[in-house]
């Protein structure tokens, strides 16, 4: 089995590659606290992302996977080390990054006064298009997504299937390179979110987009991911797990078994 | 029509209802509302007749008062210069105190320095402003002016402030994700605004009251002109019918402003959900005209469906 797997104990970095889009650089981010302590949310973390790769971070709640998702943002900036989105630093190139990131987040965080194309398209109004032009554009991924008929229904009229859709549609619609996912589907169902899941996969390779997908979940990780990146706790890559293309149930239990391992006591042979 | 298998009490009480829902959607009130306002007024009529004319007058007398006032154009003057006062002042309050109700919501520095001194203001009672403002200020329209914004000032600052603080971040870093182009306007325009706007607009229905009932007493004490100050000639002459008459056309204007007010709110805040709205999606996430397992509509047949886990194939 471990030769299926491919798995790596870090470190160092992973996936050596020419077209390399999203690279971590022996990263460092520490908070202050109000009370003046030093809180160490990441430390040393090491990893990259090829272009058209979907990559799963997994990791228990408090292993900086959150961090490391605002620092690739651009919301924070590194302590030390480097952070870099195709070839610029996604804090001091925040605006050269515009259009290339977008992020679909936890429950779509819609706005709950505008419409779903409304919600759509406001990415593309961000970045000056027409309004002609945007809402085109929102109908059309609406419809993609299976929410023709909806254009003009508010979050509170969606389900939270749809109003997740209409954040997937948001995303796509300002046609980035680089999707973030953060616990996308974790507020969902199991089989509303098994449904997504499939979607969303689909669309980014189908669209050519190379993706990071922040979960909790093992399962979904494994679902999700060309490759797992185990997280642990102060925020750096403890294994690396190479999914191949079809898995069987065995297959799958074991490197459901060697992940969790790996998060709970940083060994795959746990 | 009724629906079947209900007995003559169910179904008297659902055709009873289903009246009383036409009524309201044609804008009418209930029968029971129109039934009290009816009580009232022969009440009034009965007690009016027993009763001297200085004391309460009959209600046709007032009524016709009232038309008289926004007939003749030098009473009807008096009228419209209350209501710009009291409009004036409020939209002054509106801006200054939305501003600095932002700026407190956005930096808890500025909101430590400025937040005593909205405290000490809203504090001081009306009365104590309108002795400040006769004190401090010779001309009238600037002594109501004033007074206005001191009354109002602090209900815009402290509204705009929390519901500033109320929106959620998730919002802002959602929005701020997208890298905005002109980032604060562009920040205000679809995040901030939009989520201040129902706190405000409960601030203007407050501060309406309220400065409608401050501007009638700064006119009462030091005006020349004005509903208060005709309330204050009424008053002198012992002449009920016009104190009800002037009191009526301050009511006339509070209703219409709080009605426009709705209707602005109705606009813009349809996006609230009513207590009987139902949920146009359905709980099962089946996309529009979709198969079973919703994946063919979007395009994305074949890929993964809850039945394989959600794996690719």
């Amino acid at each position: 089995m471990s030769d299926l797997l491919e798995h790596q104990e870090r470190q160092p970095m992973s996936t050596v590659s020419d077209d390399v889009l999203i690279r971590f650089t022996d990263v460092n981010k520490t908070f202050v606290t109000r009370n003046g302590q030093e809180v160490q949310a990441l430390r040393g973390l090491n990893l990259s992302v090829s272009r058209g790769e979907l990559v799963a971070i997994v990791g228990q709640t408090g292993c900086g996977k959150s961090t490391a998702f605002n620092l690739l943002l651009g919301l924070y900036a590194a302590t030390n080390g480097a952070v870099s989105v195709e070839g610029l630093n996604p804090h001091d190139d925040f605006e050269e990054l515009k259009g290339k990131i977008a992020v679909v987040f936890q429950d779509g965080r819609l706005l709950p006064w505008r419409t779903a194309e409304q919600n759509v398209a406001l990415g593309l109004e961000y970045m000056g298009v027409s309004k002609s032009e945007r809402l085109d554009k929102a109908r059309e991924w609406l419809t993609r997504l299976g929410l023709k008929g909806r254009e003009n229904a508010y979050p509170y009229e969606l389900s939270g299937g749809m109003r997740q859709r209409v954040g997937i549609a948001r995303c796509f619609a300002l046609n980035p390179d680089i999707i973030l996912c953060d616990e996308s589907f974790s507020a969902l169902d199991e089989l509303t979110a098994d449904r997504l899941r499939g979607e969303f996969v689909k669309l980014v390779k189908e669209e050519g987009k190379t993706g990071v997908f922040i979960t909790h979940s093992i399962e979904e990780a494994l679902t999700i991911g060309d490759r797992v990146a185990v997280f642990r706790a102060p925020g750096h890559v403890a294994a690396e797990f190479t999914i191949p293309g079809e898995l069987n149930e065995a297959e799958l239990a074991d490197m459901r078994r060697q992940v969790r391992g790996v998060m709970a006591n940083g060994s795959a042979a746990a | 029509m009724a629906a079947p298998g209900l007995s003559n009490l169910q179904r008297r009480g659902q055709n009873t209802w289903s009246r009383r829902v036409r009524r309201s959607s044609r804008g009418l009130p209930p029968v029971e509302t129109i039934l009290a306002l009816a009580g009232g007024a022969v009440l009034w009529v009965i007690i009016a007749a027993g009763t001297e004319d200085y004391i309460l007058p009959q209600l046709h007398v007032v009524l016709l008062r009232i038309v008289e006032l926004f007939v003749d154009s030098g009473q009807r003057w008096d009228w419209l210069v209350t209501m710009f006062r009291i409009l004036l002042g409020i939209v002054t309050a509106f801006f200054v105190g939305t501003v600095a109700g932002l700026a407190m919501g956005k930096s808890q520095r500025l909101s430590n320095i400025l937040m005593p001194y909205l405290q000490i203001i809203q504090g001081i009672p009306s009365l104590a402003w309108v002795m400040i403002a006769i004190i401090w200020f010779q001309e009238v329209e600037v002594r109501i002016w004033f007074l206005l914004l001191m009354v109002c000032l602090t209900g815009f600052a402290f509204q705009a402030k929390d519901s500033y603080r109320a929106i959620p971040k998730e919002l802002r870093d959602m929005a701020k994700s997208l890298r905005p182009r002109r980032s604060r306007l562009d920040m205000f325009r679809t995040v901030t605004l939009p989520g201040i706007v129902p706190d405000l607009l409960t601030a203007w229905k407050v501060n309406l009251g309220l400065g409608t009932r401050v501007v009638l007493i700064a006119e009462f004490a030091g005006a020349t002109i004005g509903v208060g100050y005709q309330l204050r000639i009424e008053q002198q002459f012992f002449r009920m019918d016009g104190v009800l008459a002037w009191t009526a056309s301050l009511v006339i204007f509070v209703l219409i402003i709080q009605k426009i007010i709705e209707l602005v709110e109705r606009r813009l805040l349809r996006y609230r959900p009513t207590g009987d709205a139902p949920q146009v999606g359905d709980a099962s996430d089946k996309p529009s005209g979709t198969d079973p397992n919703g994946a063919a509509a979007s395009g994305l047949a074949g890929v993964a469906t809850a039945d394989n886990g959600g794996r690719r194939e």
